[in-house]
This record gives structure tokens, sequence and C-alpha cells, in this order.
């Protein structure tokens, strides 16, 4: 110990940066959760979320799990670098000695921490990370927000089903979650007997609307099934589709829910009316508990809404409390993972649980349209479908 | 540059001398070793310090002495690191060869792309590195079926070193084993600055109009260089692979280019261990820093730059080496 501060001290000054470094004393009556994200660069706002989706439920309990005081670390990945990550999940785990490790705004960062969660024996809980395969690369992690295909292939069952409509046409982003939600949501729709009459990918980044958007109205589908990223996107392809007359109620448009995003909504204006998203976490919703969520987190947040991260965060800490609780605050990782399966709660977003063999979340999928209440534009639930698995688990195999 | 002895006898003995190994350099390498016996708690940390000083290193070979200035050597760097994670996959777990394999891969492409990159200079060069860089990332990107795409590498198994030491939790064989390949990527690098090819590179970047005067084939040093300096970088990228087991597309990003020139700026370029040092500041300052405040870190790193660029336009090691009073630590 004191070796190391000497060696520090003397690092510090030959390279005349100063830098503090202490060491925080260890009490057993603490739990030290580590928690991985991408805090900076362009992710970093979905971090912001989940972070304060922590800390929301961290302030609504003492700040305490199972009676216990909880010690956040916080590592920033940057990005999707597994590399990084995996070294901050082996640094969190040999030096700063964590009991948990959690967070995980990115799939990639899940898979890179994945191996130390294996070898240390540590729970593992990943917030968010979306591909299906995260769950199957460790035995000790369980996942509290969503898969891609889970909303989606049920999605495309209902939108045959219940929707009434016989064929469509998908434009996804080009990139891993676009693929994963086209292949989802085509597989459902055409199980249900649906024909997908044309698929296309248009760039992550910057694309223009226009091209793609006169490809869709020459083919002439009952319907666009569309995922693309949050932020700009939305309105830009809102505003290509209106103006070649592809709106609701002529030409039905289906989407994953980020499409619908209360900023989005804003922007896209009425062109949004009509459009029918696949969300497994609807803010509007009217429920008591998810009412009390949404006035605590834009209290504590200058009137931010909470979004699918937040919700990742809260209910993922909600997990860690349950479990440590069940083994009376027992750390040991295949304890925790034992106690964690099969766990079910009722989460601001509807009723929850972890699915004993995969570890994956199991929870309703909502079905909501875009309509006019009170002169506001809104995603109002027209359908639910409850205890929604991950279609593709052991599938892949 | 004090070159001004013009018979053979004194430029071979100038040689010498630069080749001579000084006490610093001593000094540092013996440091080094303090990690494991002080700080077994950072050797994760050390190893990838360590990756990052021979990429570094690589692009100082190039950018330091020969003047090629560049802002998309990640290429190479993630061409090494997707061939020794895909030669896993293939069945071949072996890390020694898997990392020669990779530079040499690294070094291939590279030798390739120098037949573009001599025929510019400066800002002409400065986008083509970035262009050929960016295409890279973008090819990898769309080619899911190999790189796996946005999710990254999976299944990569990397065997023990000699069958014996295994990739542990601490990071003792990671660092010994990055440590071990920087020293001899030093020791290469060294050998090839202080010769006569080293000495025609260091004209190409003072004067390119001269070299052929006086009869030197620049565009054949040029090329050489580039393709050493790819294989350097691939064999770094590989070192990451094998020390952590993951590959994903941000070993070919931009931010990954636009790192390991300000980690070479606020080391100093041109110096072999300008780099290297640039890559400790920058990964500690990085590490310490983000633990405090893992949102706005790269803030302070900003403001280190503007700091060193202002006050040593030679990095830290050229600033220190004033103090000194010495050319080149």
């Amino acid at each position: 110990m004191k070796n190391r501060v000497v060696t520090w001290t003397l690092a510090a000054s030959a390279l005349g940066v100063g830098f503090g470094w202490a060491a925080s004393a260890y009490a057993a009556d603490t739990v030290k959760i580590g928690l991985i994200m991408a805090y900076s660069g362009p992710f970093a706002d979905t971090a912001n979320q989940m972070q304060a989706g922590i800390d929301l439920w961290l302030a609504e309990h003492n700040g305490e799990v199972a009676g216990k005081k909880v010690e956040l670390i916080k590592k920033d990945t940057g990005g999707p670098s597994p590399d990084v990550a995996k070294r901050l999940a082996q640094e969190l785990v040999v030096r700063d000695g964590v009991d948990i490790i959690a967070g995980f705004t990115l799939t990639p960062e899940a898979l890179g921490a994945a191996d130390v969660a294996t070898q240390a024996k540590k729970f593992m809980v990943v917030m968010n990370a979306a591909t299906s395969v995260v769950t199957e690369k460790s035995p000790y992690i369980a996942r509290t927000s969503l898969t891609i295909p889970q909303v989606n292939y049920a999605f495309g069952k209902w939108a045959v089903e219940k929707g009434g409509v016989k064929q469509a046409y998908t434009l996804v982003a080009d990139y891993g979650p676009g693929h994963d939600a086209e292949s989802s949501f085509a597989k459902g729709f055409k199980e249900a007997g649906g024909t997908v009459v044309g698929a296309d990918a248009s760039p992550v980044a910057n694309p223009d609307f226009s091209a793609f958007v006169q490809r869709i109205k020459d083919a002439n589908p009952e319907a666009v099934y569309i995922f693309i990223p949050g932020g700009a996107q939305p309105p830009a392809i809102g505003k290509a589709l209106a103006e070649r007359g592809l709106t609701p109620p002529k030409t039905k448009l289906f989407g994953q829910g980020e499409l619908t995003l209360p900023e989005a909504l804003e922007s896209m204006g009425d062109t949004a009316k009509g459009i029918v998203t696949t969300f497994h976490y609807t803010m509007e919703r009217d429920d008591p508990l998810n009412n009390a969520f949404v006035k605590a987190y834009r209290d504590a947040n200058k009137n931010r809404s909470p979004d699918l991260f937040s919700i990742g965060g809260y209910d993922g800490m909600h997990l860690i409390d349950a479990a440590l609780k069940k083994t009376n605050g027992d750390t040991d990782g295949d304890k925790l993972i034992e106690a964690a399966k099969g766990m079910a709660w009722d989460s601001p977003r509807g009723p929850v649980s972890i699915d004993p063999e995969t570890r994956d979340i199991i929870q309703t999928v909502w079905i909501r349209e875009v309509k006019e209440v009170d002169g506001k534009l809104q995603n109002v639930v027209i359908d639910s479908i409850p205890n929604v698995k991950d279609p593709l688990h052991g599938a892949a195999k | 540059m004090a070159l001004t002895e013009t018979r053979p006898m004194q430029a071979r003995a100038w040689i010498r001398r630069q080749s001579r190994w000084s006490v610093y350099e001593v000094l540092f390498w013996l440091a080094a070793l303090l990690p494991f016996y002080f700080m077994p708690t950072y050797l994760t940390l050390a190893s990838q310090v360590a990756i990052a000083a021979l990429f570094a290193l690589s692009v100082d070979l190039i950018l330091g002495y020969a003047g090629i200035i560049t802002l998309g050597h990640a290429m190479f760097f993630g061409l090494g690191a997707y061939c020794a994670g895909l030669i896993t996959k293939a069945g071949w777990g072996e890390p020694l060869t898997g990392l020669l394999i990779a530079g040499a891969f690294a070094a291939l492409v590279g030798w390739i792309m120098s037949f573009i990159i001599v025929r510019v200079r400066h800002l002409a060069l400065l986008m083509i590195t970035l262009g050929l860089g960016l295409l890279t990332a973008e090819l990898a990107n769309s080619m899911r079926w190999l790189t796996g795409g946005t999710d990254g590498l999976q299944g990569v198994d990397v065997w023990p070193i000699f069958g014996r030491y295994d990739f542990d939790l601490w990071g003792y064989t990671a660092y010994a084993y990055a440590l071990v390949v920087l020293f001899l990527g030093v020791l290469l690098a060294r050998r090839l600055v202080n010769s006569s090819f080293g000495l025609s590179l260091r004209g190409v970047r003072e004067n390119l109009n001269r070299m052929p005067a006086i009869g030197s084939p620049y565009r054949r040093h040029l090329q050489t260089i580039y393709t050493i300096s790819a294989g350097m970088a691939g064999v770094a990228g590989a070192l990451l692979t094998q020390t952590t087991e993951t590959v994903s597309l941000d070993t070919l990003s931009f931010q990954r280019s636009a790192d390991v020139v300000v980690m070479l700026i606020l080391g100093g370029t041109g110096r072999l261990y300008g780099g290297i040092l640039g890559a400790i500041i920058f990964m500690v300052a990085r590490d310490q820093l983000s633990d405090m405040n893992p949102q706005y870190w790269y803030f302070w790193i900003g403001i280190l730059l503007v700091v060193v660029v202002l006050a040593m336009p030679g990095g830290i090691l050229g600033g220190l080496a004033r103090l000194v009073g010495k050319r080149g630590a």
C-alpha cells in the first residue's frame, strides 16, 4: 500500500501531471457496484440517461441495496470498445474489489466484460446492450433492458394478426441493430402469413431519405416498417414520407419506439399521427407506478423525460437489490445469479421477470399509436402482448 | 540537426554514437518492470499502455522521422487486430505465430498502400490516409459475416503463450508479453533510425527536393518505412486482440488514429521514446481523469495538449531534453 502511493507520487511528479489517487476503505456493510458505460463520446447521452435511472432508484432507497450502503464506481469506455470494457472490468475486480458489475449501454462493452464476469465469478447486470447473444456469453449475466428481436418479432406477428396488414416493405438503418430488427420483424410477419414486398437499408449517419422513400412509393406497399436511430432521423424520414403521401391511414407506418420518442414527435408534427410502434417501455402509459416514476425522474433531471435507458438502469438496480435480499446480503456471484433467476417484479414499464433459463428479461411488449391527446401528440397504448421472451435464444445454435 | 560532418569516418562514428544506449534508456526499461512489483492491480492498464506505445512508435517512424503525416494509421492497427482474431477463429490460437502473421498481413497492405502514399504530400496526404482509414472501417462494418459488424468479432480464443502462460485476470502475462514485444519493437526502431537509411528518411523530412538531387531514391525509402510501420501497427493491434480476446470496429476507428497522433504530439515526435511517453501520459491520464469524472475527462487532455504544444514545441520529451541540456533522451 505504502509502496504504491510512493511509486505513484514519483510517477506523477516525473510526468509533470498530478493525479489524485485515494484508496477507499473496504467495509463489509457496503456493496460496491462497478458501472461500465460510455460516459463520454458520441453515446454519452444514453449513459447519462441510464445513470439518472440508477441515481433515481438509489435516491428513492436511501442509497442502499438490501440494507447496505451502495458505493458506485463509474468507468468510462468512451464508445463501443470491448477491449477497454474488458480492462475496466478487470480493474474493477482486482483493484477496486467490486461485488457486482453493471451498466453496459452498448453491446460490445457487455461482450468484452462477459469473460471477466465468468473468470471472477461476479454477478453482472446488463442494463441496456440489446443484442440477443449477450446473456449467452457468461452464466453470470442477467439483463434488465430488452432485445431487439423480443419487441420486433412479436410486433411482426401482431401486424398481421391484429394490425390487419398482409404485405409490408422494410427500411432499416444499415448497422447491426437495424439488421436484427429487420430480420426479426420479417420473421414474425412471415410466420403469421404476411409477405415482405421489399427490404432496404439506409446509411446510419446523415442519410437522405428521398431516394429510399421514392422506392417505397414505387413498390406501393400496404405498410412500411422502419427502424432508424433516434435523434435527427425520425423527423427527416417523417417529412420525406409525408411529401410523397405515404402517411397513415393510406399507408400504415410501423417502427420501434425510437421513431416516436417525444423529441421526434415534436419536430414531426401532424405527419406522425397514426404511426404504430412497438416498445417495452411507454412513458405516457397511465399506470400509478409509471406516473410516479416519470414524475420523480423529471423532478430530478430538470424536467427531462425518462427513456428506455433510464428504465433499464432503474430496473437493474431493483434486480440487484432484490437478488441481494434473497441471498441475505451475500455478494457471491453464483448465489446472486441463482437468486436473480425467475425473479419477478412490477416495474414502471409493466410486469417483468428474469427467465430462469436464459437470464434474459421477460416483459410485456406495448403496441402504441401516435394520437393527439389534449392538443399534444403522444404514444397511446392500443394493445399489449404479455410475457414476451426473446425469440432467438437457443434458436441461434 | 547537427549533421555537419561530411567525411565518411566521422559519419559512421556519429551513427555509432547515436545508437549507444543512454543511461536514461536503461532506467526507463528498468522502470517498466516496476508495475510487476509495486502496482499489480494496474497491470492490465500497463499492458494496454505498452500496446498503445508500440502503436505510437510505429506512427513515429513515419511521422516523426519520414515526415509522412497520417490520420488513418488505425487502419493497420485494426487489420492486425482482426487478422489475429480471425486466425484464432480458424482454429490456430498460438499467440506468437498469430502475432507474426497479423503483422505480415498489415505490412503487406501497408506496402500496397505505400504506392499511393509516396505520391502525395501535406494536406493531400492527410486526406488520403484519413479516407483510406474510414474506408477500411466502413468495409469491416459492412462485412458482417467476417467481422461481426458493430458487435465485434466473437469467439476469439488465444492459447497460452508457450502452452504455459495463460492470460490471467490480473494481467501478468498480458503485460509481460506486451512489454517484450514493445522492447523488440524499440530495438528494431533504434536500428532503423540510427542508420544511413534512417538519416536519409530525415533528409526526406527536412527537404524532399534535395534528396533526389543527391542521388537518394526517396520514394523507395518512404515505401520501405511505411511498410515497416504498417507491420508494427499491425503487431500492436494483434497484441490487443490477444491480450483482451476481443476485436471490434473500434480498433479501426478514426478516434484511434487521432488519439495516437495526440500521444505523439504530447510526448514529442521523432524521438522514439516520445510516442512511448505520450502513450503512458495519455493512457494513465485517461484512466485517472475518467475515474474522477467519467463524462468530461477529455477536457483535461485537451488542456494538457494545448499547454504542451504552446510551452514545449518538441513535446514533453523535447522539453525534458532541453532541461537536461541534452538532445534526445
